[in-house]
């Protein structure tokens, strides 16, 4: 999960209301955040994915002045008409189409300020935004930049000064060269047309979502920022912009809208929802009245009016009532919940599979068998070590190497197993129960049991074999058979009713060889789901 | 006062002068090993000395044993030879190797002459014919256990594998002064029994028997049982726990199409989790599902359910497609509610089961884990139930003590996290649960009820029970410690 790292004291001071650090870090949990680390004055807060308005100190520090009751209610942030302009060419359509931009101006920047910018704009990037593939955002010195402004696109020989460099580069080549052109040049793959944002003197802002340009970044001298959102999903890049403003209108910014002739952006404006309140307390097994509904709505910043929710610009999880219950639960206190068992009777019962395993399970340990619990992901290499040429079905994408398949029976496990435990007294007699797969992708429930022991052979396992079938009250007959990865001549098919549900034998020395045993191993494995059918 | 084993006394009371182990095993109707232990055991406390005595023991080697039967090769060779013969005819009736060995000997102890060819007796060689040579006799007393010196023997040595000369350690055991002392101030040994024979009952012989007490502290070899895995059993107990609050198990395949996993849990495509670096995808693609349900939560991602804005994002049918190794076992659940009708309701389901993530193996890390999962439809159910059905099985898995706290999952709201006190007292986070979104249970059901639905991880609380820090140690299945490890004993 996404965190960030705030200072407590910078915290405190916009929280602007003394408390414990032990009290501070519990309510934090209870509002839905986590606090990772508690280390001096830097904590590490981790925020639920849904809340990207909670990775900054700001942000954080308005939702919890709101839990904490200090200032309840909707935050207003009243965005101001300017006379900024922007034009969006035809020729971003299919490349980064979405848009939406801000001013904000009279901010009282330094150093600080600057990194809390960037941490906000990294933070979103990474979370909201999926590693800038759904939404990028450019923050850059309004000083700088003259309006009107062009989003458009250009070829990639064309040329600028990219942040982190100090000499022009070609697009192609800052894709190429730039760490962030080489990070993020899989997003504009497939594509001859870049886009670019260029002010009206034709200097580069920024090629979204690769880099900003020199020339236009922000420093501790920056009296206001333009900022802009491009992207894929026109609802991460309102939101990533509302997030964004909100936090630099809580520095103390002035939000200014910004004119794209078809539409106006940002719009900071709630959103409405309505919610029946008993329904919220149908599902939370409360009776509040709307009354109290408002309060604790009050404390999630969420405002009120007619009997309708009004949710800040900057929350992104609100997309149900159900949402807006969850948060009067989370101001109730999840602490404050009387848990219950409902008067609710039902019939239990086992599952088939579950059933039959338990049964096979008991007989085998009776018979002195332990029982193995084994993973069922292995190597594509196991059915050579059976003698076998089978091929598994493999995993598209497995970090370990040694486990990048899906076993189709379960004898090799016990094999493996027995080859891990030479150096323990024998006989050692194993059983293993489990899902295996076939082809098609197809699943079913085995069993094997294995005898390593200097005396295991054909009737030894065939003895087992009928004691558990016996028990289970089938009469299994037998039909010889040959090939891996028994032992030719000391290996039978095992029929219950006519139907082949399972093989057993003696393994063949060379498989023995292939797992490294110094013993003789007998062994079964059955499709216990062929037994019920 | 030096306590004595019972074996100790007996030995004590039968040594009358030095006496050899055998002798003394006869003396006390013990065992050799156990005349042996307890010797030493004297001879630790003073009471007896061990004297040691060497002395070769000689047996017959292969070689010796088959002369002893045939005889030595110039015996047969004099008997060959008689009245005279031909070295030609003579290597044909004993055949090669053993008519080399016999001429060596038969030229060396001068027993016959060879010219041209031609093989006749000595006179010793004649003598010889009716009288035994000293090897022979040496043979003959090997073979019948008569001690003979090894200086007679002697004559056997260096001709091949004829004897075998091993070490024999005769310990003879005598009495101390201390010893005596005690035995003068008076031990009793019981005599009788060490075991009830099927003849003692049928004579009934055991009415005039004393049995031997045995010392109820003795070490006793150890044996194991055969058992279920250790996990398995614990894992049998949580599904008891449901079964008897009157939940029915959902059985369900592994590979699923992420549809099932990720789509019908309203969990976005763009989602971390669906990215293949958290989760195991199969090369190949499955199919949807049938029916209108696949349109339901197509609209859902896109647009909402009734009262929700959805996701906002242009929905992919081929991604639904691809298969994935379950993440979690609330696919079950997904599937279930599907497959629920109205008439069943409300519905109380559960499972246990093996779930994967896609990630690096270390002791704290798998990419296969358990997970208990729960749901109950219907019923006029909320959150104070959902709480109130973890409380129950937390305090059946011995934490008493559980608190709650607000989580994140796409597919739940409210979302709950876990704690538990754990007896060392520390809060222990075990898992999520919540009520599950109209978004999800309006496209499976058709209609917005609640949905609890919980699906803690498991694996943590095996561990603790069975104090296992490494959590590979859940696969080992090192044999020792299936054999050894304490049964699941909460029931």
């Amino acid at each position: 999960m996404p965190t960030i790292e705030v200072s407590k004291k910078g915290l405190m001071r916009k929280l602007g209301k003394p408390i414990s650090d032990e009290k501070l870090a519990d309510r934090i949990a209870m509002m839905g955040a986590v606090v990772e680390r508690m280390d001096g004055d830097s904590w590490v807060i981790e925020a639920f994915p849904n809340r990207p308005d909670l990775l900054s100190e700001w942000g954080l520090a308005r939702a919890l002045r709101g839990f904490l009751g200090v200032e309840t209610g909707l935050p207003e942030y009243k965005v101001h008409n300017s006379s900024y302009e922007a034009h969006i060419d035809e020729s971003v359509r299919g490349i980064r189409e979405h848009v939406a931009a801000a001013v904000v101006k009279g901010l009282k920047m330094d150093s600080e300020a600057v990194a809390s910018i960037m941490q906000m704009q990294e933070k979103l990037h990474t979370t909201h935004s999926r590693n800038r593939k759904l939404a990028s955002i450019g923050v850059y010195d309004l000083g700088k930049v003259q309006f009107p402004l062009d989003y458009t696109t250009v070829r990639g020989d064309y040329r600028f000064v990219p942040l982190g460099y100090r000499r022009e580069m070609s697009i192609a080549e800052i894709l190429r060269e730039h760490p962030k052109g080489k990070e993020y040049a899989h997003l504009l793959a497939g594509t001859d047309l870049y886009p670019i944002w260029l002010d009206a003197a034709g200097q580069v802002l920024s090629l979204p979502p690769i880099i900003n340009s020199a020339e236009t970044a922000v420093t501790p001298e920056t009296k206001g920022v333009f900022i802009d959102v491009t992207g894929l999903n026109a609802r991460i890049v309102e939101q990533a912009l509302n997030i964004a403003v909100a936090q630099l209108a809580d520095m103390g910014g002035g939000i200014y809208n910004v004119h794209f002739g078809e539409f106006t952006t940002p719009s900071m404006d709630p959103r409405k929802m309505g919610l029946d309140i008993s329904y919220c307390n149908r599902l939370l097994g409360l009776s509040l009245t709307w009354e109290q509904a408002k309060g604790y709505l009050g404390k999630m910043r969420i405002g009120t009016s007619d009997g309708m929710a009004l949710v800040p610009a900057y929350r992104t999880d609100i997309l149900h009532p159900i949402d807006l219950v969850e948060d009067i639960a989370i101001a109730y206190g999840y602490e404050n919940f009387k848990p219950e068992i409902p008067q609710i009777a039902t019939i239990g019962g086992e599952g088939r599979r579950a059933i039959m395993g338990r049964k096979a399970a008991e007989v085998l340990a009776g018979l002195g068998f332990l029982e193995c619990n084994t993973y069922h992901l292995t190597s594509s290499e196991t059915p050579k070590r059976m003698g076998q040429n089978e091929k598994l079905i493999a995993a598209a994408n497995p970090v370990n190497v040694n486990y990048n398949a899906l076993r189709s029976s379960l004898l090799p496990g016990l094999l493996q197993i027995l080859s891990e435990n030479r150096h323990y007294d024998y006989p050692q007699r194993l059983f293993d129960i489990g899902v295996v797969f076939g082809a098609g992708a197809r699943e079913e429930l085995h069993l094997a049991a294995a005898s390593c022991q200097a005396r295991a052979d054909f009737t030894e396992a065939k003895s087992y074999l009928e004691a558990l079938l016996r028990s289970m009250g089938y009469k299994p007959s037998f039909k010889a058979v040959s090939g891996m990865p028994f032992l030719d001549g000391r290996a039978a098919a095992v029929y219950v009713k006519k139907k082949k549900v399972g093989v057993m034998g003696e393994a063949s020395p060379k498989v023995l060889e292939n797992f490294g045993l110094g013993l003789p191993v007998a062994a079964f494995e059955l499709g216990l789901e062929k037994l019920i059918s | 006062m030096v306590s004595l084993h019972e074996h100790e006394k007996r030995i004590l009371l039968a040594l009358n002068g030095p006496m050899g182990q055998r002798e003394l095993a006869k003396a006390t109707g013990l065992n050799p090993d156990s005349v042996a232990h307890a010797s030493l055991w004297l001879m630790s406390k003073g009471l007896v000395r061990i004297s040691e005595k060497r002395k070769a023991l000689l047996s017959l080697g292969k070689e010796g044993k088959e002369y002893l039967k045939e005889g030595l090769p110039e015996r047969q060779a004099l008997m060959a030879i008689g009245g005279g013969t031909t070295a030609s005819e003579l290597e044909k009736k004993l055949g090669k190797g053993k008519f080399r060995i016999a001429m060596a000997w038969l030229m060396r102890k001068r027993l016959a002459r060879s010219e041209n060819g031609k093989l006749t007796l000595t006179a010793e060689g004649r003598k010889v014919l009716t009288k035994k040579m000293p090897e022979e006799e040496a043979l003959e007393a090997i073979a019948a256990g008569k001690g003979i010196a090894e200086k007679e023997a002697g004559v056997l040595k260096g001709r091949g594998d004829l004897i075998r000369v091993t070490e024999d350690v005769a310990r003879v055991i005598s009495i101390t002064p201390k010893g005596k002392k005690l035995v003068a101030g008076g031990i009793t040994a019981a005599t009788g029994a060490n075991q009830l024979t099927p003849e003692m009952l049928q004579d009934g012989s055991w009415r005039e028997m004393e049995f031997r007490p045995y010392n109820v502290s003795a070490v006793v070899p150890s044996v194991y049982p055969g058992r279920r895995h250790f996990a398995k059993q614990a894992m049998e107990y949580v599904r008891k726990v449901w079964l008897e609050m009157g939940f029915q198990e959902m059985e369900g395949p592994i590979i699923n199409t992420s549809f099932w996993n990720f789509d019908a849990l309203f969990t976005p495509q763009e989602h971390p989790v669906r990215d293949m670096q958290d989760t195991f995808f199969l090369k190949q693609k499955g199919e949807l599902p049938e029916g209108g349900i696949v349109d339901r939560v197509r609209a859902a991602h896109e647009l909402g359910t009734e009262g929700s804005i959805g996701w906002g994002y242009s929905w992919d049918p081929e991604k639904a497609r691809e298969l994935v190794l379950r993440t979690h076992t609330t696919v079950l659940s997904a599937m279930a509610i599907a497959k629920l009708k109205k008439e069943e309701l409300p519905a109380k389901l559960f499972s246990v089961g093996r779930c994967f993530r896609n990630e690096a193996l270390d002791w704290s890390h798998l990419f296969e884990f358990n997970q208990v999962e729960g749901i109950v439809v219907g019923g006029g159910v909320n959150f104070k139930h959902l709480l109130g059905y973890l409380k129950q099985f937390f305090s059946k898995l011995g934490f008493e003590k559980a608190r709650f706290r607000p989580a994140y999952f796409p597919y739940t709201e409210m979302s709950v996290e876990i704690d538990v006190l754990h007896p060392r007292g520390e809060w222990v986070e075990l898992g999520g649960a919540g009520m599950f979104r109209p978004e999800v249970v309006v496209p499976l059901l058709g209609e917005d009820i609640p949905v609890l639905a919980w699906g803690p991880g498991f694996d943590r609380i095996i561990m603790d029970y069975y104090s296992i820090r490494d959590i590979r140690e859940l696969y080992k299945n090192d044999v020792q410690q299936l054999r050894t490890m304490r049964q699941w004993m909460r029931g």
